[in-house]
């Protein structure tokens, strides 16, 4: 397979999204029922094209073609193969590959899964995905080539950024593309639904799988980087409020207050207008995201690709699919007409208060981030907004949605009785408080507090399955019965409030974290947090394209073996770099961590840390995706499946 | 009325955020924004006093000076000069070079301090690479870096003829910023 190969598949692509942008809009505008019919199978073809372009680019990658810049750049021939696989993704024209790849995958996914759409309003997404998809394959083709060569080829290549040399961080840029670029669907029903004029259940019904979908990815891919600096960079932090980090969470806290207005949607048709919004708020967001580190704007330690020559071109794309999309809304949303009425205190109130809530957490968050840009650019000044703020005033628009996540699912709909839902949750109430009050012995306010919210919304996701299943109130058995006659979806909504539960206390453990950091001989030790770490030994060892200086480290307590830790340092020789690799030991409670630094006169500077419930953090995230997961697979939400059974029904009759 | 104000709200906001990112990069690639960089503190102030012992390779134009030591008060000398840090190890001073040389041969006065670098090595390197400096200091402790805040070779200060520093460049100088620094070279002439 050659790069010149890929190349034309690349540019292939380009015709077929474009064809995929004209054709399908046209037929739907036109009513060109064969031209809407085209839809899919163009999607399809856009798909394979680009497939074949990324599969040419990891070829190149595997099979050490250093006569492809990109490879050249950023492989080597000593570099493990499941690195030379990633690397294809950890650059900047490999990752907008990549990027395009799963725009085009978003195409393919509503071709096939979307059969049971109304022809015009599948024609309509299609092509909507197709025109977002043609600026971004241009760019790709035009300004940023993956397959440009490189002649004289170099004899071997300059290696990818050790940083990046983990596996952790090799499968986080796909996930989070994917969250990223998943949000393209229901951005692409919603400009769609701008066109057709009309919004209704059924469109809710259709658009929560994709952003559910998209959501979970995006999830798990936050977690993943989260969880890659926590033990990457050896820094002790999980979230550093990095513009980086910043960037993926403003989609990932809109999304989830589309996730939930979309609801409304689809329960009560009311939010229309508002739902659309957050659509195309949650693409643009994750658009402006991803380019703006690209463009080297957005300043931080986690971009490495960035130039601002670039940056023009993509600031015209954004321009582009943003500022029409906006446009489109400004003139059509008045279209659309809500016809569900309901009472503030009701299931569709607290599903407001949650998106105004998330909402105005991102605009603290948006404000944080970009403000001191805007500082420089208008006043000259510079300013650096770091954690403290937004601690500060994330935490007072947390709290009410903390307290949101288990009330709003006891509420009913249209007209609800809040004294009543207070009733019947007041024994997760009093367990909060109760585990408040216990953590405030020894602790402070805010950790505190943390864990009160955690045992709340816990206990609380938990208490809605038991009140729904009428547990000890009916027999046990009809107990049962109803547990398994649950949809899906509710132990979904259960799972993912609980796992955001599992994080807050995770987050809340870590702030009681304890370190150490000293300068350590071989044979002494170092007590912390009731155990003792014994500096056993220093030695070199080898790595495949690395060298690496490791400790080993002993830890008891109370005398007893707990567990050997090897922290090490790793020198790449091809990108003069070191990294230092953290070693954990974890009991699910809590991180023994440990990181090793410099070395001085036979002594080493160890760096160790006692983080309580920290592998919380990352586990009720996981929780949280797979109660997304498992939303999904509610037979509800499976796409189309109402219209399949009525379809079946109207053959049979 | 008021709901069309309020759906071409977001359009209006978006808007504002993408001229406000366009001026941004535009003034990135002439080396006025920079989100990476710290500002110099010097901007609109003296240059800092001080005395170097000068670099003299065979040859060097050192007409018109006392000797071909450099000090902060020969920098004040009637005409803006563009005055470059940096040193035979740094890269990033390897790339920007020919757009230095550029800017000698368009006859604009380049004067350089050699940042923490040996003699020999920084003969070897302007040797190789050209030399588009005037006039050279050796700042060997790298004090009058200090001084200056260089947080990091290359560095570039533009000081007009009174010794007042008027623009300034932290990292390798790009074409637009070359061209930037000739225009205000222009002005303070």
């Amino acid at each position: 397979m050659s790069p010149e190969l890929g190349h034309f598949a690349l540019a292939l692509a380009v015709a077929f999204a474009f064809a995929q942008a004209i054709l399908p809009l046209w037929g739907a505008w036109r009513r060109d029922a064969r031209l809407m019919q085209a839809a899919p199978a163009i999607a399809i073809g856009q798909l394979v094209a680009l497939g074949t372009a990324y599969a040419a680019l990891v070829w190149a990658a595997v099979t050490d073609d250093f006569s492809v810049l990109n490879v050249a750049e950023n492989s080597h021939t000593l570099k493990p193969l499941i690195y030379k696989i990633s690397g294809s993704w950890g650059n900047h024209e490999g990752s907008i590959l990549l990027w395009c790849l799963i725009l085009a995958m978003c195409g393919g996914a509503v071709a096939v899964f979307g059969r049971a759409l109304p022809a015009s309003l599948r024609a309509r997404v299609i092509g909507v995905l197709g025109l977002s998809a043609c600026g971004f394959e241009l760019f790709a083709l035009l300004e940023s080539n993956p397959f440009a060569r490189l002649w004289p080829a170099p004899v071997d290549g300059r290696d990818m950024n050790p940083l990046l040399q983990d596996p952790g961080l090799a499968f986080h840029p796909p996930l989070l593309y994917v969250g990223y670029v998943g949000f393209a669907i229901p951005f692409a029903f919603a400009i769609a639904a701008l066109l057709e004029g009309r919004v209704d259940a059924a469109w809710g019904r259709w658009v929560r799988p994709w952003t559910l979908a998209a959501w979970c990815c995006l999830t798990g891919g936050i977690a993943l980087g989260s969880w890659w600096s926590y033990y990457e960079l050896g820094w002790g932090g999980f979230w550093f409020w990095d513009p980086v980090e910043n960037a993926s969470l403003l989609p990932w806290l809109t999304g989830t207050a589309l996730l939930h207005s979309a609801i409304v949607v689809e329960k009560r048709e009311a939010l229309k207008v508002w739902t659309i919004l957050l659509a195309i708020g949650t693409f643009s967001l994750s658009l402006s995201g991803t380019f703006l580190v690209r463009s080297g704007i957005l300043n931080s330690v986690h971009s490495f690709a960035s130039d601002p020559s670039r940056g023009v071109f993509i600031l015209g794309l954004l321009a582009l699919v943003i500022g029409g999309s906006l446009l489109l809304f400004a003139l059509r949303a008045s279209l659309l007409s809500s016809s569900g009425l309901f009472a503030p205190v009701s299931r569709e109130g607290a599903l407001v208060l949650n998106n105004i809530l998330l909402c105005s957490i991102a605009a603290v968050v948006m404000t944080g981030t970009i403000y001191p840009l805007f500082a420089d650019l208008l006043f000259g000044a510079k300013i650096s907004v770091g954690p403290p703020f937004f601690n500060a005033t994330v935490l007072p628009l947390a709290v009410p949605v903390f307290i949101a996540m288990s009330l709003g699912p006891a509420l009913s709909w249209k007209r609800a009785d809040l004294g009543a839902a207070v009733l019947r949750l007041w024994w997760v109430a009093v367990a909060a408080v109760a585990a408040g009050l216990f953590a405030l012995i020894g602790m402070q306010a805010l950790p505190a507090l943390a864990f009160g919210a955690a045992v709340w919304i816990i206990l609380g996701a938990i208490g809605e399955v038991v009140e729904r299943i009428r547990l000890f109130r009916v027999p046990v058995a009809a107990s049962a019965a109803r547990f398994a006659g649950l949809p899906r979806g509710s132990f979904g909504t259960t799972l993912a409030h609980a796992g955001m539960g599992v994080t807050i206390a995770g987050i809340a453990g870590m702030s009681l974290a304890q370190e150490s950091i000293t300068l350590t001989k071989p044979g002494e030790g170092v007590p912390l947090a009731g155990y003792v770490f014994t500096l056993v030994d220093l030695h070199d060892a080898p790595g495949p394209n690395y060298a690496s200086r490791v400790a080993d480290l002993r830890v008891t307590r109370d005398g007893a073996p707990v567990a050997l830790l090897s922290p090490s340092r790793r020198t790449f020789p091809v990108q003069k770099m070191t990294t230092t690799e953290a070693a954990i030991h974890t009991t699910g409670f809590s991180d023994l961590y440990a990181v090793l630094g410099d070395e001085r006169d036979g002594a080493a500077v160890l760096r160790l840390h006692y983080n309580p419930l920290a592998p919380w953090i990352w586990f009720g995230a996981l929780i949280m995706a797979a109660g997304g997961g498992i939303s999904l697979a509610d037979r509800r939400l499976r796409v189309g499946a109402p219209m399949r059974a009525r379809a079946s029904a109207a053959a049979k009759a | 009325m008021r709901r069309r104000l309020l759906l071409l709200a977001p359009l209006g906001a978006a808007a504002l955020a993408g001229a406000g990112f366009l001026a941004m990069l535009r003034r990135m690639r002439t080396g006025r924004f920079d989100p990476r960089g710290v500002p110099t503190m010097l901007l609109g102030k003296p240059v800092p006093i001080f005395a170097l012992p000068g670099f003299a390779l065979p040859g060097f134009a050192s007409a018109g000076f006392a000797s071909v030591d450099l000090a902060g008060a020969d920098l004040a000398g009637g005409r803006p000069i563009l005055l470059n840090f940096f040193a035979s190890w740094c890269a990033p001073c390897v790339a920007e070079n020919p757009r230095l040389m550029a800017l000698h041969e368009a006859g604009i006065p380049l004067w350089g301090i050699a940042y923490k670098d040996r003699p020999d090595a920084t003969a070897a390197f302007l040797g190789r690479h050209g030399n588009p400096f005037t006039r050279i200091g050796r700042d060997d402790a790298g004090l009058t870096a200090i001084d200056f805040g260089v947080t990091g070779v290359p560095e570039t200060f533009l000081i007009d003829a009174s010794g007042v520093v008027r623009w300034h460049l932290s990292g390798p100088l790009t074409q637009e910023a070359a061209d930037e620094a000739a225009s205000m070279l222009r002005q303070y002439a």
